[in-house]
């Protein structure tokens, strides 16, 4: 529909939102490599891993490594949460039920309410909880609420939760665009041929909708390892790793902040360069399915 | 369950507190109008000016409106791109994932990336000052709105080229062709065929970004040096001084002003019908 010079126009637009969109992080990945006398900024001092080495002795008293490995844990915990929660919900869909119109905007008022509104909520909810267990523990002289009960915010609790309420919708629109796009020719033919209603699952749905519960928990998992706004709020005294690093931006003023940056960048890129890998895998045996 | 519990629950909390006294460290049940009250003082003597709450919800939406605007143009220019210029489907898949890994990566990271580039000794002043175009570092380069607009739309044109993307590809490409064969420009078929048929790619891409920036008060905080307020950061803000009734109070105003202007553009698209 374009004619030559307006293709090369848009080619050429394309290319910069390229740059524009990866510039900026390759710049910061460049810098890491300072040599020790380098700056904050270009050009660069001789090229080192000199920055990576002091990240690894600490920097001051933030943890990093403390931090990283929560993130990942919680990623982890939240990856697999997000995925069996949307299996179930994205089947469930599948027949109209009682409140599926009400489970739905939910999901979608999940993913438009402001951040900053929800994280204010938990951390309410949180902070109540926290004092009726208090005050319950006086009233009724349970010993060990009096001496040692602090909060029960944490990362298993408040943390979970704040993250699914993130990663759940995109998880749940994923697998609604699925299966409105799933022909259930496949599982009447495995019933018609006598398989139980376990065996039509695992057998069937279960390999044809694999690449994409890959994609849910790509997303589950970088959501969460990633989420900022969320969980400022919400964690309590402990810190995920983009927590400690926006705190970090205010206080490091030398290049072991990019090799951090560096470092997550590098963890992001692992984890989706596997799922990608997975993806394609199952793909190709969804395919030999059909 | 889950979303009730960590959802509805809290945001209903938000609405209860919102009504609640408060002293410096604890929190009286009640029902007073006192927190509204304060985040409108002054607000209604009109020959006084415009009163903090109201010139900040004014600066966060400038921001809502200039990303909007960038992100916009930027996303359907990159969708149109993908969509109409690149022939196989392979290198489709291909550029579309090349668009959307950033997406997956940390956004403080890619946040801070930028100050390497726009500091006052950052790459595009030198660059600048060694061409002689400038013989001063621009100073409203960091730290200013134009690098609180530059992080949005660096961070959140994504949400716009993938519904965008989504709803193109859906063109029926034999629309083009009758287009073309009866003499439209390239002009006229984007006007007249694409815009309207992508339209509801356009108007979710819209929600995302409006509702993401409107309560954001990370990038505001890191790009725009800590001298921009936003609504978002007031909330914050409060909360750190354990003020919750004074930040549920504006959160509820926020959130209301947002689920209006959402309950606006679902009019015009039914979202569930578009997957």
């Amino acid at each position: 529909m374009f004619s030559r010079a307006q293709k090369a126009w848009l080619t050429i637009f394309f290319s910069c939102f390229v740059i524009f969109l990866y510039g900026p992080v390759l710049s910061i990945i460049l810098l890491a490599f300072q040599g020790p006398e380098g700056g904050l900024t270009f050009p660069m001092r001789g090229f080192s891993l000199h920055w990576f080495e002091e990240l690894w002795r600490g920097l001051g008293v933030v943890d990093i490594s403390r931090g990283l490995r929560r993130s990942l844990f919680l990623g982890v915990l939240v990856m697999i949460f997000t995925v069996i929660l949307s299996l179930c919900a994205g089947l469930a869909f599948r027949k109209k039920f009682r409140g599926s119109g009400v489970l739905f905007y939910l999901t979608i008022a999940s993913l438009i309410i402001p951040s900053i509104a929800i994280s204010l909520g938990i951390a309410l909810q949180f902070r109540l909880l926290d004092e009726t267990v208090k005050w319950l523990g006086q009233t009724l002289e349970i010993q060990w609420i009096i001496d040692d009960f602090q909060t029960s915010m944490g990362l298993i609790a408040s943390g979970l939760g704040t993250h699914l309420t993130w990663t759940l919708p995109f998880g749940l629109l994923i697998m609604f665009a699925v299966f409105n796009r799933f022909n259930p020719s496949y599982e009447e033919a495995a019933r018609d041929l006598g398989a139980t209603p376990w065996q039509t699952f695992w057998g069937v749905v279960f390999p044809l909708i694999s690449p994409a519960l890959v994609g849910v928990a790509l997303f589950g998992f970088t959501l969460s390892y990633d989420e900022l706004a969320r969980s400022s709020q919400a964690l309590g005294a402990v810190n995920t790793l983009p927590l400690e690093l926006r705190g970090l931006t205010t206080t490091v003023t030398n290049p072991s902040i990019y090799a951090l940056g560096a470092v997550t960048t590098g963890v992001s890129f692992l984890v989706i360069g596997l799922s990608l890998g997975l993806f394609w895998v199952l793909r190709q045996k969804a395919g030999n399915i059909k | 369950m889950v979303l009730a519990t960590f959802f509805v629950l809290p945001l209903l909390l938000v609405v209860v507190v919102s009504f609640w006294d408060y002293t410096e460290y604890s929190l009286i049940p009640d029902l007073i109008l006192m927190n509204y009250a304060e985040l409108f003082y002054g607000c209604f003597d009109w020959d006084q000016g415009l009163c903090t709450t109201f010139a900040t919800y004014l600066s966060t939406f400038k921001y809502v409106f200039l990303t909007w605007c960038f992100t916009l143009v930027i996303g359907f220019g990159v969708a149109l791109y993908l969509v109409f210029c690149v022939r196989s489907l392979r290198m489709q898949i291909v550029l579309f994932l090349v668009c959307t890994i950033p997406f997956w990566t940390s956004n403080v990271i890619r946040m801070i990336s930028w100050i390497p580039l726009l500091g006052r000794n950052g790459i595009v002043n030198t660059a600048l000052i060694s061409l002689g175009i400038i013989d001063q570092p621009i100073e409203w380069l960091l730290y200013s709105g134009f690098s609180v607009t530059l992080g949005f739309v660096h961070l959140y044109t994504l949400f716009m080229v993938v519904p965008i993307f989504n709803s193109m590809a859906k063109i029926d490409k034999s629309l083009i062709e009758a287009a073309k064969d009866s003499g439209a420009s390239a002009w006229q078929i984007i006007t007249n065929i694409i815009i309207p048929l992508s339209r509801s790619g356009i108007m979710i891409g819209s929600i995302f970004v409006i509702t993401i920036v409107v309560g954001d008060f990370i990038t505001i905080g890191v790009l725009g040096g800590q001298q921009i307020a936003s609504v978002g950061k007031i909330i914050y803000v409060e909360m750190s001084y354990l003020q919750f009734p004074a930040a549920a109070a504006n959160a509820v105003v926020l959130v209301s002003i947002t689920l209006l202007m959402v309950a606006a553009m679902m009019r015009i698209v039914n979202v569930r019908k578009e997957l």
